[in-house]
């Protein structure tokens, strides 16, 4: 049984890493929005340090989402999911390894970026610290509750904008205590609040996600 | 113990259901709506502070209020059509939805209404303004969600979803004026053992939240009897009640 959750962590891996292409896409679509930011606003580093942390979080999340249908999009259309569901095995249990496998690779890109992100929109060593412990509890987080809305549109046949309109009001919170951390870091307050509710919110969607996600790509498998 | 709620899963029971409540809810409502309304914003006393901008909050309170209501019950119908495999729950949430995405629109509208008098400005990335906000958002995400599936049995699961994983914004909009201490005010009328507001301006609001609780629900029912015949035109009972309301 553990055989086929190694089984699926390891394909899933080698496909993702086998379509490089849309693995480095959403990596460099972040690096042009925060690009795009200094340029628009103005390059003081004083505005760009105040305003830094919520970019670096909000081009996160969009690019997240361009690259969330990813998630279950070829095993939907080639017909994998169907077998997953016909093979027995808790459809959760399966979905939560995909999951994984999706932030691994998702986040790994981002956290080996972010220090040049971190120069780029100068900020401080305390608030790249808190900056990346908020990325580490709250990215899982986009990918469980991104998942839960791919799940839904993955029938679909132009699900790309439903998805953000799906999702962005839901990122709203944890976008608010993610930057609200960092904030305080850049002030050299405590943080470890904000951390603690992102955490908790985690914790939640870990227990009640895989479960929502599976009834969704059976709601779309039909 | 909830046997005799099992009939109204089935679509035509639903329909006969709603018909018979409708003009309950629609009379009523619409008394209530006006009376609470027309003693609110001419009758009641001025405020000593805000003097007569305070009327608003005979519209903007009770909106605000069943703005959340609508969609815990609009998630609750979700939850029973997930739980129970339930095709009336789901048309019952799809017909809740713009409704209570038009009552968000009009809370949020009034707010900024009163805002703009009271404390200089439409706007404010409040709290309770934001996570009000969000509220619509998830409307209005939940209602094109259903649009996007050419399937509506199919549609009314994967909205039903969307409603459900939205409900964790509810706690969040009703304590943030306690949480965050914010720009918007604090709750006056839910404090029930010592309500922080006059009697002669507590009636009509009470009134008019009634009446618009009604309303929505009328609304509702009507949306839902006309989602319940949209979806069902192919069957018997309904071209058996088309022939006779043509015959009227």
């Amino acid at each position: 049984m553990s055989a086929l959750y190694k089984g699926i962590f390891k394909r899933d891996i080698a496909l993702a890493f086998r379509q490089r292409s849309e693995l480095a896409q959403p990596l460099m679509f972040l690096l042009m929005v925060i690009t795009l930011f200094p340029l628009g606003i103005g390059p003081g580093p004083v505005i760009l340090q105040k305003i830094g942390p919520g970019v670096i979080w909000i081009a996160a999340i969009l690019s997240s989402l361009l690259a969330m249908d990813r998630m279950f999009r070829d095993d939907f259309w080639d017909g994998s999911l169907e077998q997953y569901m016909l093979s027995g095995q808790p459809l959760w249990a399966v979905t939560a390894v995909k999951v994984a496998v999706h932030w691994l690779v998702s986040f790994i890109p981002l956290a080996v970026f972010s220090p040049l992100l971190a120069l780029f929109l100068n900020l401080t060593m305390e608030m790249y610290v808190a900056l990346m412990l908020s990325l580490l509890l709250g990215t899982p987080l986009l990918s469980l509750v991104g998942a839960i809305a791919v799940g839904l549109t993955v029938g679909l046949q132009r699900g790309g904008v439903l998805l953000a309109l799906l999702l962005i009001p839901v990122f709203i919170p944890l976008l608010i205590f993610a930057t609200s951390a960092v904030d305080s870091a850049a002030l050299q307050l405590p943080y470890r609040a904000q951390l603690a509710i992102i955490g908790a919110m985690l914790l939640v969607a870990m227990a009640t996600a895989p479960l929502a996600i599976a009834y969704a790509l059976r709601v779309s498998q039909n | 113990m909830w046997k005799w709620l099992h009939p109204y899963a089935k679509p035509e029971r639903a329909y006969h259901l709603c018909h018979r409540l409708q003009p309950y809810l629609w009379w009523p409502g619409v008394l209530a709506l006006l009376t609470g309304c027309i003693w609110g914003l001419a009758f009641a006393p001025q405020d000593y502070q805000q003097g007569d901008s305070f009327r608003i909050i005979y519209i903007h309170v009770p909106s605000a209020i069943l703005s959340m209501s609508t969609y815990v019950a609009m998630a609750g119908a979700a939850l029973v059509g997930i739980v129970w495999q339930w095709r009336t729950a789901f048309m019952a949430m799809i017909a809740m939805a713009p409704v209570g995405a038009v009552v968000t629109f009009i809370a949020l509208f009034t707010g900024a209404a009163w805002g703009k008098p009271m404390w200089g400005t439409w706007w404010v990335w409040d709290a309770r303004l934001t996570s009000e906000l969000i509220l619509m958002f998830l409307y209005l995400g939940v209602i094109a969600l259903y649009g996007a599936f050419e399937d509506k049995q199919q549609a009314g699961k994967a909205a039903g979803v969307m409603a459900l994983v939205g409900v964790v914004n509810i706690p969040v909009i009703h304590y943030s004026v306690e949480w965050w201490n914010t720009l918007h005010q604090g709750a006056t009328i839910s404090k029930f053992d010592k309500p922080s507001i006059a009697p002669e301006m507590l009636w009509p609001l009470l009134i008019a939240l009634l009446g618009l609780a009604l309303f929505i629900a009328a609304v509702s029912v009507m949306r839902m009897k006309n989602e319940i015949i949209r979806r069902e035109y192919h069957r018997p009972w309904v071209k058996a009640l088309a022939a006779s309301s043509v015959g009227d």
